[in-house]
């Protein structure tokens, strides 16, 4: 069986089982880190208050706050402007838990404070080689460090709290390798939504899915992390890279990163992380990544996307027919020049220092269309802080646009940030299901700079036409 | 501690034709900020049942689930994609389903159905087509034998995980499972350093 030549799944699996699994029960997994935010933990808390259980490993615990916490700031009388009383509640229940529990909690006013899959990686909590769960399906995005990260239930919560395993059977493995180079003005978020088109919404479900090409090796950290967040929209509650030089530049100093001869130690353990070669995949998929252009959606599940300067194909059945009509967007009809009434600029796959560089930079001097609103909504105070030691925030203010406090805002609107029914958002988040932003919101998901490109045309643009030297 | 068994239904089925019913259509995100499990059901897909003034739809066939004689849900193809919210299971479950029949249901979705009593099957392309346009039909489902039996068509077995089913079968809380296997947690993490 060693002889076997294994998949990254397989290390970073056999690394954490505690139980193996067998044909009556699943493994029990050991979880390295438990991610914790307000929306999915409080249900968690209340199991474990009435079996009389503790938290088994706070050591091993961090609680954020992010989906419901206001992007606006506190009034004269330091009051957040919260979007409903239960809102604020369930932030003040998030507070008291992590209290009585001894678990640290990065909170309202704390620089560390973020969006809980931007945070982790930028604390240098996440790391390669780790299991990493949170009551959040893009948990996956912590699979760029070459982790085996997923997101879990509210009633698993409760078991990582009570004995920081889960219950798992291993996910089958399949590959997704990106050939040749990107084009200029087409990024990881392109790169994703080609994928998802490709191998469909459903396309990953059941499998761990681990990025591999010369393409994804070129990407940045923050370019993996947007990869690896949309793995759960091809329905893979995994995606993972296979660490390397680029893992650990961005590692090393972090925080919470091992320092000195632990460091060295680290890295040369993480260096194993790879998938042999002949490893077997259960599933392979190829693509050209020097063929995807800018790419948006036009329906309503992530894999009704298409090339910004495309057609949208004809509708197949009953449900495409019935997200045209919800979108308002004619099968066969040109996606470019589609009206914009906002853009938002954020979320757990794009609202990174790197993300907020693409979009200032087709923002520089440019004006956001007027009627056209746009949310800009960093992912954490870390970012928040990067951005405007380097000037971001008046480049987006200067535009027109709105730059807001750290959280998940308008991906999901459980704060109050949303559009109004029949809005059409151009938005760098992960969902365009109905109402997700909203009742009778119509989200186009798109990279920063298409997004950024189209709160200035006000229709749905490609960003190639905004940049210097790039042609569409 | 112990959870409802679940052994066998019989139950009309309501369904829903549409691919890809993600998981903020059963429970639209605005109702996540409860810290309670109970009263989901009233928001379990709402923009579905309401109109923009906030009436219900009487249009919706979700509404028959209230009578108590339909407590199985027929739904498209990819249903429960999305996010990784339990509400969605326990919104369900509030408004009256039992269990959840598709071609193709999501897995964060059925791993925290299987934890709350609400039953996913999958089912052949064949089968499904079949109830997606036969609703309202009667349907008698076992879990031990892992056979789905709906009227007017050939009775069809399903999977279900081997240890939720047997959880669900005799009402076992997989939480009591896990921490009786503390002795060998304790010992992974002295062997492993964690």
């Amino acid at each position: 069986m060693k002889d076997q030549p294994q998949t990254l799944l397989d290390k970073l699996w056999e690394r954490h089982i505690a139980v193996p699994e067998t044909d009556e029960n699943p493994a029990v997994l050991y979880i390295d880190l438990h991610l914790i935010h307000e929306v999915t933990s409080p249900q968690a808390f209340a199991v474990l208050a009435e079996r009389g259980l503790k938290v088994r490993r706070p050591d091993r615990t961090i609680g954020t706050l992010d989906h419901s916490t206001p992007t606006l700031p506190a009034d004269e009388n330091g009051e957040l402007p919260y979007g409903t009383p239960a809102a604020k509640q369930q932030v003040e229940q998030l507070i008291e838990n992590c209290g009585v529990h001894g678990i640290e909690l990065f909170g309202l006013g704390d620089p560390r404070r973020g969006i809980v899959h931007v945070i982790g990686p930028e604390l240098g909590l996440t790391q390669p080689g780790k299991t990493i769960v949170c009551g959040d399906s893009h948990t996956s995005t912590h699979g760029a460090f070459g982790a085996l990260a997923f997101g879990i239930g509210t009633t698993e919560v409760g078991h990582v709290l009570a004995t920081q395993c889960v219950l798992q059977r291993k996910p089958k493995a399949m590959r997704v390798t990106f050939d040749g180079e990107l084009q200029p003005g087409v990024g990881a978020k392109d790169m994703a939504l080609a994928m998802i088109a490709e191998v469909g919404a459903d396309g990953g479900q059941g499998y761990a899915i681990e990025f591999a090409g010369p393409a994804v090796r070129a990407l940045s950290m923050e370019a993996r992390m947007t990869l690896c967040n949309m793995s759960i929209e091809a329905g893979a509650r995994s995606g993972m890279i296979a660490p390397d030089e680029t893992t650990f530049a961005w590692l090393e100093g972090a925080d919470r990163a091992p320092k000195g001869a632990e460091w060295d130690a680290a890295v040369a353990d993480w260096r194993t992380l790879v998938s042999e070669e002949g490893a077997t995949f259960h599933k392979e998929v190829d693509i050209d990544a020097s063929a995807i252009k800018p790419m948006v959606t036009y329906g309503v599940s992530p894999d009704a996307a298409a090339p910004v300067d495309a057609l949208t194909p004809p509708a197949a059945n009953a449900s495409d027919a019935k997200a045209a009509e919800y979108m308002q967007i004619e099968p066969g009809a040109a996606i470019e020049d589609v009206d914009v009434d906002r853009v938002f600029i954020g979320s757990c796959t794009n609202s990174r220092l790197s993300d907020l560089r693409e979009a200032a930079e087709i923002l520089r001097g440019r004006q956001v269309k007027d009627g056209v609103i746009a949310l800009i909504v960093p992912g954490s105070e870390a970012v928040r802080k990067a951005a405007e030691a380097e000037g971001l925030h008046d480049i987006f203010r200067s535009a027109g646009a709105e730059w807001r406090e750290p959280g998940c805002s308008m991906c999901i609107g459980m704060n109050g940030d949303q559009g109004a029914p029949g809005d059409l958002v151009v938005s760098t988040s992960n969902r365009n299901f109905m109402g997700r932003q909203g009742k009778g919101v119509r989200t186009v998901l798109a990279s920063p700079a298409t997004a950024a490109a189209s709160a200035v045309a006000g229709k749905i643009a490609d960003p190639r036409d905004f940049m210097e030297g790039v042609s569409s | 501690m112990s959870i409802e068994p679940f052994r066998t239904l019989t139950s009309r089925t309501i369904v829903l034709p549409e691919e890809n019913i993600d998981t903020d259509q059963i429970i639209p995100a605005r109702f996540l900020t409860t810290t309670e499990r109970a009263g989901l059901g009233a928001g379990a897909f709402y923009d579905w049942r309401y109109d923009e003034a906030g009436n219900l739809r009487n249009s919706s066939p979700i509404e028959q689930v209230k009578g108590g004689q339909h407590a199985i849900l027929v739904a498209g193809g990819n249903f429960a994609c999305g996010s990784s919210r339990e509400h969605a299971p326990w919104a369900l479950l509030d408004l009256g389903f039992r269990a959840v029949i598709s071609s193709d249901i999501a897995d964060i979705f059925t791993s925290n159905s299987l934890k709350n009593g609400l039953l996913p099957i999958e089912v052949d392309e064949k089968t499904h087509d079949f109830l997606i346009n036969n609703p309202g039909i009667e349907i008698s489902i076992d879990l031990e034998t892992q056979i789905v039996s709906p009227t007017g068509v050939a009775p069809v077995n399903f999977t279900t995980e081997k240890f939720a089913r047997r959880c669900l079968l005799d009402g076992v809380d997989p939480l009591g499972f896990l921490v009786n296997q503390m002795a060998s947690i304790k010992e992974y993490e002295d062997v492993h350093g964690r």
